[in-house]
């Protein structure tokens, strides 16, 4: 069985994300996103 | 199959807002602080999420701190789990790339050449040029903001028509090239341009999620290959190049020499 595959410790780095959401809801950006996001994208749309 | 309807199931949770599409508005919901895993317009009257790569300039244009831990988290999160799986499984634009490429036509390969130029996407027109301009140059240019959020807002909103101009007539022009290229050539935007497809791919070579090959039973009969909706010798190249999407569709092997695992450890 040959392995293309080189590991990185993957546990290491999805703990890395986890705590890396968890600070940007402690600083209040998943309210930011809320705000950015109910609001119609003008530049998406191409008139912005 | 499963793939398939994994795709449509996706397509669907992420834009199940239809009522926006009847009253020509979008939702404003207490879901769309989320981000959505796959490539869907915020800014679409049906879609109930927020799009990662919209928010990433956002926060790169008017951020404190000129990045988002949240969103970067998330999409480390999923990209450890299982590297491009979205692009393969979760995507309505890659829905829309597999059925357009069904349509008979003249077949084109995508030079490779091409494919970093989803990274230069991802660093000139989410980071650099908005950090820069104080404007979302991305958004400004993305087909999936054309057809799913522009078209549908025109034709609704007649007060939106007067501010037509140049840059939504860039935007078409581009949307109908990629819809073009997308008929003749296999899923030319997660190849070569998609920048949410660039962050994840980042992780292919540490996800989780693996795909090998068993070198011994491989009979090199090509069928992975021709099966690949990316177009990659599996065999020679396995499921870690940063191509991969991940669709599985390669372990459908008649010696069942390439098979995938999720695994925690080395």
């Amino acid at each position: 069985m040959i392995r293309f595959i080189v590991r990185h410790s993957p546990k290491i780095i999805f703990l890395l994300a986890v705590v890396s959401i968890i600070a940007g809801v402690l600083l209040r950006e998943p309210s930011q996103v809320f705000d950015q996001a109910i609001r119609i994208c003008l530049s998406c749309i191409g008139i912005g | 199959m499963k793939q398939r309807i994994s795709q449509i199931l996706s397509a669907l949770l992420y834009n199940s807002y239809i009522y926006g599409f009847i009253v020509g508005t979008i939702y404003q919901g207490n879901l769309k602080f989320l981000n959505c895993p796959g490539f869907n317009c915020y800014s679409c009257p049906s879609a109930i999420f927020a799009c990662p790569i919209g928010i990433l300039q956002f926060f790169t244009a008017y951020g404190a701190y000129h990045l988002t831990l949240y969103t970067l988290g998330f999409l480390g999160a999923i990209g450890t789990v299982g590297g491009r799986i979205i692009c393969g499984w979760g995507c309505p634009f890659g829905l829309l790339q597999d059925l357009l490429f069904k349509i008979k036509a003249p077949k084109l390969k995508i030079p490779s050449f091409l494919y970093p130029g989803r990274y230069v996407t991802l660093i000139l027109f989410v980071f650099i040029i908005p950090y820069v301009t104080k404007e979302p140059w991305f958004s400004k240019l993305c087909p999936i903001g054309t057809l799913e959020a522009g078209i549908a807002h025109i034709l609704y909103n007649a007060d939106l028509r007067q501010f037509i101009g140049t840059i939504f007539a860039i935007k078409i022009i581009i949307l109908a090239g990629f819809l073009a290229w997308m008929i003749v050539s296999k899923r030319p935007f997660c190849r070569t341009t998609c920048p949410l497809g660039a962050i994840y791919s980042l992780f292919n070579r540490i996800s989780f999620l693996r795909i090998t090959v068993d070198k011994n039973r491989c009979i090199k009969c090509g069928k992975c290959h021709n099966n690949c909706p990316v177009s990659i010798t599996v065999y020679e190249n396995g499921g870690a190049t940063s191509q991969c999407i991940r669709c599985l569709r390669c372990t459908d092997c008649p010696v069942e020499a390439i098979s995938y695992s999720f695994k925690l450890t080395r």
